[in-house]
């Protein structure tokens, strides 16, 4: 079983557009973000299957996230 | 009326109507302001207020619209003002040449139809929709970093800026990704046809979620909460 990560913006650079991330009991989004080497700072929107997320909340088998940085400029 | 002859029939004569006794409040005139008041205002929207204290800077000219190289160090809404007389005689444009903050923002958004976001900061955007949430008035959301632009409406009553601000910091990766022309314009032009949609009640609204636009990618995605 596996999380599906789906990355946006910037923090595709090196990583991809969908990373798989081996699922095991009590992962959660802020062991992801580790993994992947991304900091919390560089993380705008976290969503877990579409809505909103926690970085220390447990996922399910088959939940996906979606994680993009922050965009504020105008 | 000729002026607005292109505009039929996407836009009725009842819109038309609806649009000429609307009042939208602009927050900025840099990158997306410039473009939305402009749009705005040749689409036949009569009564724009547009708010900013800053003066065009040389480094503005790459991509703000009401830039040029004769009006460097002059007030942006006042320049607005001045450029949207020759654009159409016909809108009433409001400059209010200050920064929106806590304490003026009640006062300078009450009794406005639609507040639109060209902001460049998250801490202004979130005293902003508050005071929106307070006067019962829809915001049209809008933010831009490189080759990235996010578009959302929200009403008073949704939730989406929590979501999206919930963990963002004040500024964004625009710091490091630079602005470049095209990307103001496009979300600009797609907050425009969003607060056109609430004026004249009319098609889908982006709302209870957020549009991710990668013009790297080509990638525009809704993504709804």
């Amino acid at each position: 079983m596996e999380v599906k990560v789906k990355l946006f913006a910037t923090l595709r650079d090196g990583r991809g557009k969908i990373v798989y991330i081996p699922f095991f009991d009590g992962i959660t989004p802020a062991y992801i973000l580790k993994h992947l080497n991304i900091r919390h700072e560089d993380v705008a929107i976290l969503l877990v299957n579409g809505r909103d997320g926690e970085f220390e909340q447990k996922l399910l088998e088959e939940d996906y996230l979606s994680i993009f940085p922050p965009v504020g400029g105008g | 009326m000729k002026r607005y002859s292109r505009n039929h029939s996407c836009i009725t004569e009842i819109d038309q109507q609806l649009l000429a006794k609307s009042k939208v409040c602009v927050l900025g005139a840099g990158g997306l302001g410039g473009y939305i008041v402009e749009m705005l205002g040749r689409i036949g929207v009569c009564d724009i207020t547009v708010v900013d204290g800053d003066v065009f800077d040389v480094s503005n000219l790459n991509r703000q619209l009401i830039s040029n190289n004769l009006n460097i160090g002059m007030s942006k809404v006042l320049c607005t003002y001045n450029h949207m007389r020759e654009v159409n005689d016909e809108v009433k444009i409001n400059p209010v040449n200050k920064f929106i903050n806590k304490d003026n923002s009640d006062k300078i958004i009450k009794g406005h139809d639609v507040v639109v976001d060209a902001l460049d900061n998250n801490n202004i955007r979130k005293i902003v929709f508050d005071s929106c949430k307070k006067l019962n008035i829809p915001f049209v959301y809008g933010a831009i970093a490189g080759w990235y632009g996010q578009v959302t409406t929200i009403y008073p009553s949704d939730q989406t800026l929590d979501i999206l601000l919930k963990k963002a910091s004040n500024k964004g990766k625009e710091k490091l990704l630079g602005n470049p022309s095209f990307t103001p314009a496009l979300v600009a032009s797609i907050e425009v046809s969003e607060v056109i949609k609430i004026l004249t009640h009319k098609g889908e609204l982006l709302r209870n979620g957020f549009l991710y636009i990668d013009l790297l990618a080509n990638e525009y995605e809704f993504n709804k909460f």
